[in-house]
Formats: C-alpha cells, sequence, structure tokens
C-alpha cells in the first residue's frame, strides 16, 4: 500500500486531506495527516476578536472535526523530515515512510526576531493579532483603554493575510467611534512599504481611505528595535515613532520543521515551483499554503486554488504523467475598511487588483476595490463557508482556481 | 522611456528603475548616485556589486538577506543609502527595485 503524508491540518492541510480522500482509496494507498495541535483556529477571526466582534468560540474548532475518517490523523510533533529518505521524524521516536509528502506547516509570527519587541511590554502595551494570546489580550485591553498613540505596524515582508494590519487600523477607526473617544486616539499606520500596499491601484484606493479617516501613514520603516522604557518603535535610519499601544505584525517565518530539516530558505520557506507546487528539490515533495516560497499571498484564498491545481497535479504525479503548470497566484481577499462595509480584491501573480465587478462581470453582486456594505456581508458569510465549504474542499461556486479577467477594469 | 545620463542614453521606468540592466556602467552608477545626492566610496561600490551579483544569480533581494549577507550589516547599508536603503541603492545599481512580495 503507498503513503501519502500530509504535514499540518491547517487550512491547506485539512483542504488537500479532503481532496485526495475522494480519489486515493485504500487498498491501494493510505493518507495520514500530521498535527501536534488539537484545536483547528479560523485564523481571519483573530482580526475582529480584539474588537468584540467575534467570541473565541466563533473561531475556535476541533482538528478532528474537519479531516476525513478515511484519512489517519496523527496526533504528535515532528521531528525532522529526511527527504533523501522518504521518511517523517516524530518526536516520539516512531518513523512515517511516504511515497508522496504535502508540506503544509503554515508561517507563524517570530517577535523574537525584532530586539525588544517581546520585552517587558510583551502583551501590556505591545501586542500582536495574529496569535490567539495575543489577539485576546489586546481586546481585554483595548475594552478600558482611555485613548492614546495607537501604532498599527508591520515588522517586515512577506506576513499573512498582507491586507490585516491596514484592517485593522480600518477597525480600529471604527470601534474608536463608536466608544465615542476617536478624537482622543491618534491613530498611525508603520509600515516598511513604501505605501499603504505592494500593488499600486489598490495602494491609492486604501491610502485615500486612510486619509479619510484620519489614519497618519509612516512608509519605508525598517524597524531596528522596540524601545520598552520609552515607548517607541527605531528603525534603522534612527527614525523613532512613539507608542501608547502598539499593534505590530512581526516577522513572519515557516516552521521550524523546515529549518532542522534543512529544507527551507532564510525565513524556513520551502523552495516551491510556483505553476505546479513541487518542490524544487525534491520531485516527490509537494508545498501548499503558507509554507512555501512562491510569490503569492500567504492566505487562506490562496490555499483554496492551490489546493484545486494541487489535487490535479498529485494524481498526474503518482501516474507518472507530466505537472500541470497552471497555478497563476490567484488570490481573493476581502479588506474590511469598517462601519460595516468591505472592499473585495481579485488579483494574481500578473494581474493587480482593479475595480470591477464580481463574480459576475458586470453584475457583481460584489465590487472590487470599493467600499459596500454587499463586500462585508462576504466578509462575514465567509466564516461559515470556511467551516462548512472551504476546509470540506468543496469547489466554491462561479470562483475558479484561476482568475478571471472578465468584469475587471484593465487600462 | 529613454533617460540621457553620463552622456549616454538610458532605458528607464516611470520611477527611473533602468530597465536593461546591459545598458549599466560605472560611470552611469556615478552619474545615478549623484542625482540621489551620494557620494560613492569603495564601501558603497562593495554593497553594489554585491546587489548586482545577487541579481545576476535571481536572488530576490530583501533588507533582511542583505543584513545576513556578510558584506554590510542593516545599521551600515542605512549610513551608506539613507532613508530607504535598498530602493536607492538597487536604482544606483542599475537593476528592478526589489518587489516585496505579497
Amino acid at each position: 500500500m503507498k503513503h501519502l503524508v500530509i504535514l499540518g491540518a491547517g487550512t491547506a492541510g485539512t483542504m488537500m486531506a479532503n481532496h485526495l480522500s475522494h480519489h486515493l482509496k485504500r487498498p491501494e494507498w493510505r493518507i495520514s495527516i500530521v498535527d501536534e495541535k488539537t484545536e483547528h483556529h479560523y485564523q481571519p477571526g483573530y482580526l475582529f476578536l480584539p474588537f468584540d466582534i467575534y467570541e473565541p468560540e466563533d473561531i475556535v474548532k476541533s482538528i478532528d472535526e474537519f479531516i476525513p475518517k478515511t484519512v489517519d490523523l496523527v496526533q504528535g510533533a515532528i521531528d525532522k523530515v529526511v527527504p533523501s529518505e522518504n521518511k517523517v521524524l516524530m518526536h516520539d521516536g516512531s518513523v512515517l515512510v511516504y511515497d508522496v509528502l504535502i508540506v503544509a506547516t503554515g508561517a507563524k509570527t517570530a517577535p523574537e526576531e525584532i530586539e525588544g519587541m517581546k520585552g517587558n511590554e510583551w502583551y501590556k502595551s505591545v501586542f500582536d493579532f495574529y496569535t490567539f494570546e495575543g489577539s485576546l489580550s489586546l481586546r481585554n485591553k483595548l475594552r478600558d483603554w482611555k485613548g492614546g498613540k495607537l501604532v498599527v505596524h508591520i515588522t517586515e515582508m512577506p506576513i499573512k493575510c498582507p491586507v490585516a494590519p491596514l484592517e485593522f487600523a480600518f477597525l480600529a477607526d471604527s470601534y474608536f467611534k463608536h466608544k465615542h473617544i476617536r478624537d482622543k486616539v491618534e491613530i498611525t499606520y508603520v509600515t516598511p512599504l513604501s505605501g499603504a500596499f505592494t500593488k499600486p491601484k489598490a495602494t491609492e484606493a486604501l491610502e485615500h481611505l486612510l486619509q479619510e479617516k484620519n489614519i497618519n501613514i509612516e512608509s519605508d520603516f525598517a524597524i531596528e528595535h522596540v524601545d520598552n522604557e520609552k515607548k517607541e518603535i527605531v528603525d534603522y535610519g534612527g527614525r523613532a515613532i512613539p507608542f501608547d499601544i502598539l499593534v505590530t505584525v512581526p516577522t513572519n517565518k515557516g516552521d521550524e520543521v523546515i529549518a532542522r530539516s534543512g529544507m527551507g530558505d532564510d525565513l524556513n520557506y520551502v523552495p516551491t515551483h510556483k505553476a505546479t507546487l513541487q518542490s524544487k528539490e525534491y520531485a516527490n515533495v509537494f508545498v501548499l499554503g503558507d509554507a512555501s516560497n512562491i510569490p503569492a499571498s500567504k492566505a487562506g484564498s490562496v490555499a483554496h486554488f492551490e489546493a484545486e491545481i494541487l489535487t490535479d497535479n498529485i494524481l498526474h504525479f503518482v501516474k507518472g504523467e507530466p505537472l500541470k503548470e497552471e497555478f497563476d497566484g490567484h488570490a481573493n481577499c476581502f479588506i474590511e475598511t469598517g462601519n460595516g462595509k468591505a472592499l473585495l480584491i481579485d488579483f494574481n501573480y500578473t494581474h493587480e487588483p482593479v475595480e470591477g465587478t464580481f463574480p459576475f462581470p458586470g453584475v457583481g453582486p460584489l465590487r472590487l476595490l470599493k467600499e459596500s456594505r454587499m463586500n462585508h456581508m462576504g466578509k462575514l458569510a465567509f466564516r461559515w463557508i470556511y467551516w462548512n465549504v472551504l476546509l470540506k474542499g468543496t469547489h466554491i461556486p462561479f470562483v475558479s482556481a484561476s482568475m478571471s479577467e472578465a468584469g475587471k477594469k484593465y487600462n | 522611456m529613454e533617460k540621457t545620463i553620463a552622456g549616454k542614453s538610458i532605458a528607464v521606468n516611470e520611477e527611473g528603475y533602468m530597465t536593461d540592466f546591459k545598458q549599466w556602467d560605472k560611470s552611469i552608477g556615478e552619474a545615478l548616485a549623484t542625482e540621489a545626492e551620494i557620494n560613492l566610496t569603495p564601501r558603497h561600490w562593495d554593497v553594489l556589486t554585491y546587489l548586482q551579483t545577487e541579481y545576476r544569480n535571481e536572488v530576490p533581494l530583501s533588507i533582511r538577506k542583505i543584513g545576513k549577507s556578510g558584506v554590510v550589516d542593516i545599521k551600515e547599508f542605512y549610513q551608506l543609502f539613507p532613508k530607504a536603503p535598498l530602493k536607492t541603492a538597487t536604482k544606483i545599481a542599475g537593476i528592478p527595485k526589489p518587489a516585496s512580495c505579497i
């Protein structure tokens, strides 16, 4: 019996387990999925937790609920992968031998990368919202905060969900308005990029929104350290920005197991062919989601589109057929802009986000790169879709894995 | 877009980055540095040469990578090319502005 092993039962790994369970069946195939955690977190929910929009129970479920019964869930820590021997060594000494390996170990925050970030003020006035703990302690802090300087900050790119810090700034504006203390809060958005976002048209639209919401922007800021005494962040050029609350997105890195296995780059991301999702070094290793180094967004929507294409490619691979070079970097992200509105962006490796309608050209009902209530409803509905459709690997109607150019306004 | 610099014609994009590295030479580098108000010293050249080598090897550039390159640490990189060092240095080196992937 052949063995396919998936490392990581997060968004990407769980979707692959569901997809492949329909195709690779016993007695020819056995599928295992490995994770040390027992809880599956809806990570986009971390954005809403600090503002009391979601409760913890909205975003946490049990991992095994989403793994098909025909797939073996191995709950334990991975010591390392030995790709040259097709083996996964587990912490408890057991060994998984594979024919095909899917790496879906994700990315996580590494605040220890920046001097002083995880210092005395950590979770007192310095917070992240990319972890459950960070997001929850930030909620508790904001609940009785009376105002001051709120700094929303990105340490370095790439990060998971690159729009999330902007959404945080927009939602903060809305949150303090509702609490009638917006005039007592100064919000500053600090980024290592040259503008609000990485793509020109979206940057223009988003910077306009920042201005409209009276949020200052400090760009080209490469942080050197957090000064816990003076409560300021300082960049390599000596520029200092003071804060009363710092909400930072620390450096994001791939999992340590990738480093221990010698399979990653300097940020522990696995070098991956961007159109086939095959590892550049090992033919029987495939990588999807945040764990890879492909130049696409680290986002659940990307993992969803990747999973459809990777399923086809794994089936080609096991039959000895050539792989399809189909993945185009498709990403689709809602951007919460506060006050019950949101933007939607849809883009890929070669096409930046532009205005238009989605998913039906000329009709919508969702509008691209424009604020609307319908987009916000879409974002909220997405939590249900995530738990009930996305993780199960069900195709989302009318939204194809490759991006459609129809209904979009390219010049 | 064409631009004349150091007596030569070079192709640049709307942000002033050269679009054809083959057109670059040291005199163009000097002239681009003058435009950026930077006086090139041998240390600047160490960094520029390193960036060009990485570009030829198709290695994506980031501040973090340069800090770990052993050629220059980030602090000195900022001293050599103040404010936005990676953007300024790549422009002088005649290579594309690094795309921070998203």
